[in-house]
């Protein structure tokens, strides 16, 4: 039953299995587990949670604990974003940083983690200039990868995702992105400095979600047209949770898609841009038939 | 804005510039006042902003708005629907007499009830700021809020829970998993609510047909709701879909609730689509407001005001619809709006607090983000003061972990725990349904079955390819 394994789920993670001797009440659905990574069927004692699964609680909050304090790998992000065939045209990744000076500073002052420090400022400013020489520089789409609350996330799926989307989006010619920019100790709205330094029409976020009791390494992404300091978040479109384990990279590049066109479209993100990429979910699920209700 | 205020400690004479800095001064430290500029630069500082609270007469609030009544539809809200008549009891009073008056045994559950209209959310939050954690307990528990859709919320004695199976990408039989093992721990009666993966009308639509599938087939007594944004479940109405409860974050400033995208008018609209369809079988509550503090300073709208401040005044928007269920979602912001674990207990407390006071059936989110200084047993701490104060719902969740919205919060054995200790038990249309379907053997002693409830067991079989 058990050995339906997928990987790391927060039960594996279980160092003993305490033998109940009697005393702790098994659940017979715990095989649900094949269709959810939450905690289910974790039986009873009583009717608290038997030693082993307390335990093994335990140990995966000590686990996403650490994982908060992990450090973005500069060089090796620098290097993977470089190599993205669809962006040979473009110039190479630009390292930027917040206004937070560490991870302890990040944790406590968001307000300077959405804001771009002088020096990062002064990176994309000359980087325009130069460009200026050459054609009236804008660009359709400015992509902004911040460390945010997991650099985990980024480190594991940033580079993935980016290569799926711009496989799609490259196929027009017309379409000018930004070089990529790679930001340390990031919030979402540093991305509306940056979008606007750019001259980008769209900015699209990439950043570390909190990270979770059992994915500690979930990528958010977030839309916002017409990027300029001081927006609020009724203007962004979101999509969670990317990650191999969560929403795959060919369907968030799908539905990122879709929100570009639409937001092109309408000339607008946020609240007034509905996510309405309903053929995915039909082809996903036909109806909501589920054991529960199955005849 | 306002006058000022002073208070003379010895030969030193402490100056308040407004009403709002004295309230933002007084309040127990957390961070997020630091991070909005407007905390008491020292303990002594704040016990004196305390004392000079405490002398600010109750009609002060009313003659000196927080937030300009012409900039900020709220504070029309407030002041336009204050009750001058149920505040007659209480007008003579001083924030200082208040507390002694709410503490006193003439303040009795009908009386507290009588004079709710004439309280505001900043008097409610003023008096909040000079009590104890127990002064916040004690007279919580003496405020009595029912509401009811198929079931009915908040009698004395009683803890509900929502259920919340979220899954990170709305899997159908992820989600249902989730709703069997919450149903067959005795959870779900103040509504199972589904926080979608992401943000899609004919997603939500799925969820909400979904989950009234399985309390149609199983004829459970409780509501569902999808957390999607108001505006969505508008089009979910019209579209046809069996819409229970109405969901929407508020917060305590007009521009807050701009930044997330509606006003009062949309609640309006909101709420008069829900009432159209009828679907509450013993009331007519049907809306579900999520809170928190921090909300306004996050969406830089909080106007100087302190953060429990703001959301006090979240609770005048709420009062305005009679939502079946207001959930404060206390520790999910993070560190730099509540520190650790004993600012979200002070913050949890008082946010009950303040709604039960103004007549909000308030429940609590008990939870903590992972880079949060906080743990388990935090949770446990909250999570049974909580239900001491009479707290009318929490949530419950599978081992605590929700793998969707990637916090902590209380699990399915969590609110067994809290039940069994206290004695509170389930709304009571629910609790009848736990004995019939034979989910539980004694609700009275909170002990389940040892053996899968007939009505469950064919499913599983059919789907385990066994049973048991």
């Amino acid at each position: 039953m058990k050995s339906s394994s997928k990987q790391s789920t927060p039960l594996d993670n279980s160092v003993n299995e305490h033998k109940n001797n009697g005393n702790v009440v098994h659940n017979p659905w715990s095989d649900l587990r094949r269709f959810t990574d939450a905690r289910i069927g974790l039986g009873r004692a009583g009717i608290s949670l038997p030693t082993s699964e307390m335990l093994a609680f335990q140990l995966s909050h000590a686990q996403a604990r650490d994982a908060v304090s992990f450090p973005l790998d500069i060089n090796e992000m620098t290097e993977q974003l470089g190599s993205i065939s669809a962006l040979k045209e473009v110039a190479p990744p630009l390292h930027l940083h917040s206004q937070a000076t560490d991870r302890v500073t990040y944790l406590q002052r968001p307000d300077l983690g959405r804001k771009l420090n002088d020096n990062g400022r002064q990176i994309l400013l000359s980087y325009m200039n130069k460009q200026k020489h050459t054609t009236q520089a804008k660009y359709d789409l400015a992509i902004v990868v911040v460390d945010g609350l997991s650099s985990l996330a980024v480190q594991k799926n940033a580079y993935p995702f980016i290569t799926e989307l711009l496989t799609h989006l490259t196929t027009d010619k017309q379409f000018k992105i930004a070089p990529i920019t790679l930001v340390e100790q990031g919030r979402v709205a540093i991305g509306d400095d940056i979008g606007e330094l750019l001259n980008a029409q769209v900015v699209m976020v990439l950043i570390g979600e909190r990270p979770g009791l059992s994915s500690p390494d979930s990528l958010g992404l977030y839309l916002t047209w017409e990027p300029k300091t001081g927006l609020n978040d009724a203007c962004r479109n979101c999509i969670s949770n990317i990650r191999p384990a969560g929403l795959p990279y060919a369907e968030a590049a799908r539905r990122a898609l879709y929100l570009l066109r639409e937001a092109k479209k309408l000339k607008l993100t946020g609240v007034n841009l509905k996510d309405r990429t309903q053929d995915d979910v039909i082809e996903h699920q036909v109806s909501t038939t589920n054991f529960l209700i199955a005849e | 804005m306002g006058q000022a205020y002073s208070y003379t400690l010895g030969t030193h004479t402490y100056k308040f510039n407004n009403l709002a800095q004295l309230m933002a001064k007084a309040t127990p430290q957390r961070s997020g006042d630091r991070l909005a500029g407007v905390i008491a630069q020292s303990a002594q500082e704040r016990a004196v902003a305390q004392m000079a609270l405490a002398d600010v007469p109750l009609k002060t609030f009313l003659n000196e708005v927080l937030i300009p009544y012409e900039d900020d539809e709220i504070t029309r809200l407030i002041i336009d629907e204050h009750d001058a008549n149920a505040f007659m009891a209480i007008a003579h009073l001083t924030v200082g007499d208040f507390r002694n008056w709410l503490l006193s045994d003439f303040a009795t559950p009908a009386v507290l009830a009588s004079i709710r209209q004439g309280i505001t959310p900043e008097m409610a939050a003023a008096v909040s700021k000079i009590m104890r954690n127990q002064d916040l307990i004690l007279i919580a528990k003496k405020c009595h809020v029912t509401s009811a859709f198929r079931n009915t919320i908040g009698l004395p004695g009683h803890l509900s829970t929502r259920l919340q199976p979220n899954h990170p990408t709305d899997d159908i039989n992820g989600i249902a998993a989730c709703m069997l093992d919450g149903l067959l721990y005795g959870n779900g009666d103040a509504v199972i609510g589904i926080n979608p993966a992401t943000d899609n009308v004919a997603q939500a639509i799925k969820l909400m047909t979904l989950m009234d599938d399985v309390i149609q087939k199983y004829e459970i007594p409780t509501q569902s709701c999808v957390l999607t944004h108001v505006t969505n479940t508008i089009e979910c109405i019209e579209a046809g879909a069996p819409v229970d409860l109405v969901f929407q974050s508020i917060g305590g400033t007009e521009a807050t609730n701009s930044s997330f995208g509606f006003n009062l008018n949309t609640l309006a609209e909101a709420q008069d689509a829900a009432l159209s369809l009828k679907r509450g079988t013993v009331g007519n509550n049907v809306m579900y407001f999520e809170t928190g503090q921090g909300s306004s300073l996050s969406a830089n709208a909080h106007h100087g005001l302190d953060q429990q401040t703001c959301e006090a005044r979240a609770y005048a928007v709420a009062r305005k619809f009679n939502p079946l269920l207001v959930n404060t979602v206390v520790g999910f912001i993070g560190p730099e709006y509540l520190f650790d674990g004993k600012e979200i207990t002070r913050a949890g407390l008082e946010d009950h607090f303040c709604a039960k006071l103004l007549g909000i059936p308030m429940g609590c989110d008990v939870c903590y983000t992972n880079h949060a200084e906080a743990d388990q047993n935090d949770m446990d701490n909250l999570l049974t003061l909580l239900g001491v104060a009479g707290c009318s719902f929490v949530m419950g969740i599978p081992g605590s972990d929700d793998i969707m919205l990637n916090y902590q919060t209380t699990s399915f054995h969590d609110a067994l725990y809290v039940r069994r200790v206290l004695g509170s038990r389930p709304a009571p249309e629910f609790e009848a349904w736990l004995s019939k379907m034979k989910i539980m053997q004694s609700t009275s002693d909170i002990t389940l079955s040892d053996t899968l409830p007939p009505a469950f067991a064919k499913p599983l079989g059919a789907i385990t390819g066994g049973g048991s």
